[in-house]
């Protein structure tokens, strides 16, 4: 934003508040078994409680002595009213699954929406209020067409300033990451170029080719991932050749609307002990938010990592509209409180929430994996991909932090309720080293995983959640 | 009319849907489920509340951000808040120029249902010498290869208000 314009000093306190008190774990929390359903365009032969019923169900298989009876309750998640046309459509689920007259309450979020329902069901449990508590999500987004699907998606942003305009979540995204390549490429690579316009063609050229870099990860590891919507083999020509939905965006760069659910179930230590003999133990959570309208996104200061500097960033205003401030609140909160100082070291693996391949970069730089304005070079030194995979691509770094490596968004499909869930599951199930059991398919296994991250993200960045969890065995 | 028509493909299924009302689908599976169309439409009786004199203001080809009243504070919003998101304090009126330039922008291929056939359109963030934040608006009278980040741009107002955020739009600048 224009350097020139004052920030904001907040009226300053007669006097000043005591400090926040730190954060309180409560007890240890463990995540024992989940369940997800392939994720597709549409599962017309299924409505939204027989999806959550199955993966319900596969999770309870998963594990010894877990039965029904001994879930104390659930916290149960979805978007969108509109997308079903069924009003408190949670309470049908928690019927459906036989759960009355436990306590249960519907999570909604945004595009966040699975990852707050697994922190969530975290708080009853870590709270004592609970000692087993079911969190379950799904999104049943082909009942309405596609770009009635966007409509809605869209009615998710300010309908007095924003949505008139052409109310398109890919747009408002477009508008970030055009921002994000005038700050980071064309006042980075391109900084020696004269011609203003010029320098600006050039960059965002070169961040479509490395946005598609991260299309073409996503979708090549959901090869082996049997529950991903969209696996396929494509080159990075093919994600620039594919259609231009709201520039620099095109098709392959983007997910889709999905029909899905799945499960995750949280306990206290000595039950998890009981139902499995491979516990993974949640050891940190986060949230963070942001304005709901991309105009009103400060020109501040950045929240730094342990691992920052503030002289990193000395000609930076943020947030700004090219990053997300809500993922950086959301990581610090989690990191603190998970003990991580070094994420690329500390971490093993990161599911996070591509619906664009900007986004992934962008999260990148928002996570602490590198430095605001490195996102498009840590990409391209192959860092989060799978060392064990060809992509065609020259990838010297690969297997340093891989990231979505079950395929993400990009590739799995993104039913918004169950997306965060879905990321849980696929964490656990990496910590647990049984990808091959769930996939039928080893190849996404990672040798020794041993802590991941989960990050789900609502519109524009308005709010974000990041979950830290570890093996507990 | 007897049993509706069956298919295999959701896709198969939509068009049947626009055709007759009602479709089954088959899955892999063989179990058939009956698919009907359900329309659903509704009014909203929808008041702009506290954010009312913009869009009346648009109408009068005005264009208002908004200022704190905290003298130690001052920020002014592009986009208007009727208290300031820093400090708390309740917001004034405040008059933008008309003139301002691109902080960001994008051109949309498609849209939500809604704007499909408004396709293609220019989307912009327009920021403006004086205020702390920016504005979305439509971008018109150009297309893509013409817009770059810094763009001069310029408001214009509807001769025929609608009272809606789209009586205002920007065009490139005269020089």
């Amino acid at each position: 934003m224009p350097a020139r314009t004052r920030r904001p000093t907040p009226r300053r306190a007669a006097r000043s508040p005591p400090p926040r008190t730190p954060p309180s774990k409560g007890r240890k929390v463990y995540f024992v078994t989940g369940g997800v359903t392939k994720f597709a365009k549409a599962h017309p032969a299924m409505d939204f409680r027989l999806m959550v019923k199955r993966a319900y169900d596969y999770a309870l298989k998963d594990v010894t002595n877990l039965t029904s009876d001994r879930i104390d309750g659930t916290r149960i998640s979805y978007f969108s009213d509109h997308f079903s046309r069924q009003l408190k459509a949670a309470s049908m689920v928690q019927d459906y699954l036989g759960m009355n007259p436990k306590g249960s309450v519907r999570i909604e979020w945004g595009g966040a929406t699975g990852g707050e329902c697994f922190q969530a069901a975290y708080e009853a449990v870590a709270s004592g209020r609970m000692d087993v508590c079911l969190a379950a999500g799904y999104e049943t987004m082909s009942r309405v067409a596609t770009w009635k699907g966007n409509e809605f998606i869209a009615l998710a942003s300010d309908t007095n300033f924003d949505f008139p305009l052409g109310g398109f979540y890919t747009g408002y995204y477009a508008l970030m990451v055009i921002r994000h390549i005038y700050e980071y490429v064309r006042r980075g690579k391109f900084a020696h170029v004269k011609d203003e316009r010029e320098a600006q063609r050039l960059a965002i050229a070169e961040a479509q080719r490395v946005m598609s870099w991260v299309s073409v990860k996503n979708h090549i590891n959901a090869l082996h991932n049997p529950y991903a919507q969209y696996p396929k083999r494509v080159t990075v020509d093919d994600v620039l050749r594919s259609e231009m939905i709201s520039y620099p965006l095109t098709r392959d760069q983007i997910c889709t609307m999905s029909d899905g659910a799945a499960v995750a179930v949280l306990c206290d230590e000595s039950r998890a002990r009981e139902f499995t003999d491979k516990p993974v133990r949640v050891l940190g959570v986060g949230c963070g938010t942001d304005t709901m309208r991309l105009a009103d996104r400060p020109f501040g200061k950045v929240p730094l990592f342990p691992h920052e500097k503030a002289s990193d960033y000395t000609n930076l205003s943020y947030p700004g509209v090219h990053s997300f401030r809500a993922g950086r609140a959301a990581g610090l909160e989690a990191y603190r409180m998970a003990g991580i100082t070094d994420p690329i070291r500390q971490l093993d693996f990161i599911e996070l929430h591509d619906a664009y391949a900007s986004s992934e970069i962008q999260t990148y730089e928002d996570l602490g994996l590198c430095r605001y304005g490195e996102g498009y070079d840590f990409t391209t030194s192959g860092a989060p991909f799978l060392p064990h995979l060809d992509y065609g691509l020259p990838v010297p770094e690969a297997g340093k932090i891989p990231v979505n490596p079950s395929g993400g968004l990009i590739a799995c499909g993104h039913p918004v309720g169950a997306t965060g869930l879905m990321q849980g599951v696929f964490a656990l199930w990496q910590l647990q080293g049984r990808i091959g059991k769930h996939f039928g398919d080893p190849t996404l296994q990672l040798p020794n995983a041993k802590r991941g991250a989960i990050h789900s993200h609502a519109g524009t960045g308005s709010s974000v959640t990041v979950s830290i969890l570890e093996r507990g065995y | 009319m007897g049993r509706p028509r069956t298919f295999a493909k959701f896709k198969e299924v939509q068009e049947e849907l626009a055709r007759s009302g009602s479709a089954i689908f088959r899955d892999k599976d063989g179990f058939e489920a009956l698919v009907v169309r359900s329309p659903y439409s509704i009014e909203y009786i929808h008041s702009y509340a506290e954010d009312s004199p913009f869009f009346l203001g648009l109408a009068e080809k005005k264009l208002l951000g908004s200022r704190c009243t905290n003298p130690a504070c001052r920020f002014v919003y592009a986009t208007p808040r009727s208290h300031c998101m820093a400090c708390g304090t309740p917001t004034e009126w405040h008059p933008l120029p008309l003139k301002g330039k691109l902080h960001s922008w994008t051109t949309c291929r498609f849209g939500s249902e809604a704007f499909l056939k408004e396709t293609p359109y220019n989307l912009a963030l327009v920021e403006f010498e004086g205020a702390g934040s920016v504005l979305l608006a439509r971008l018109k009278d150009c297309v893509e290869k013409d817009l770059y980040v810094g763009m001069p741009v310029e408001a214009r107002f509807s001769d025929a208000p609608k009272y809606s955020i789209t009586d205002l739009w920007f065009v490139p600048a005269r020089a």
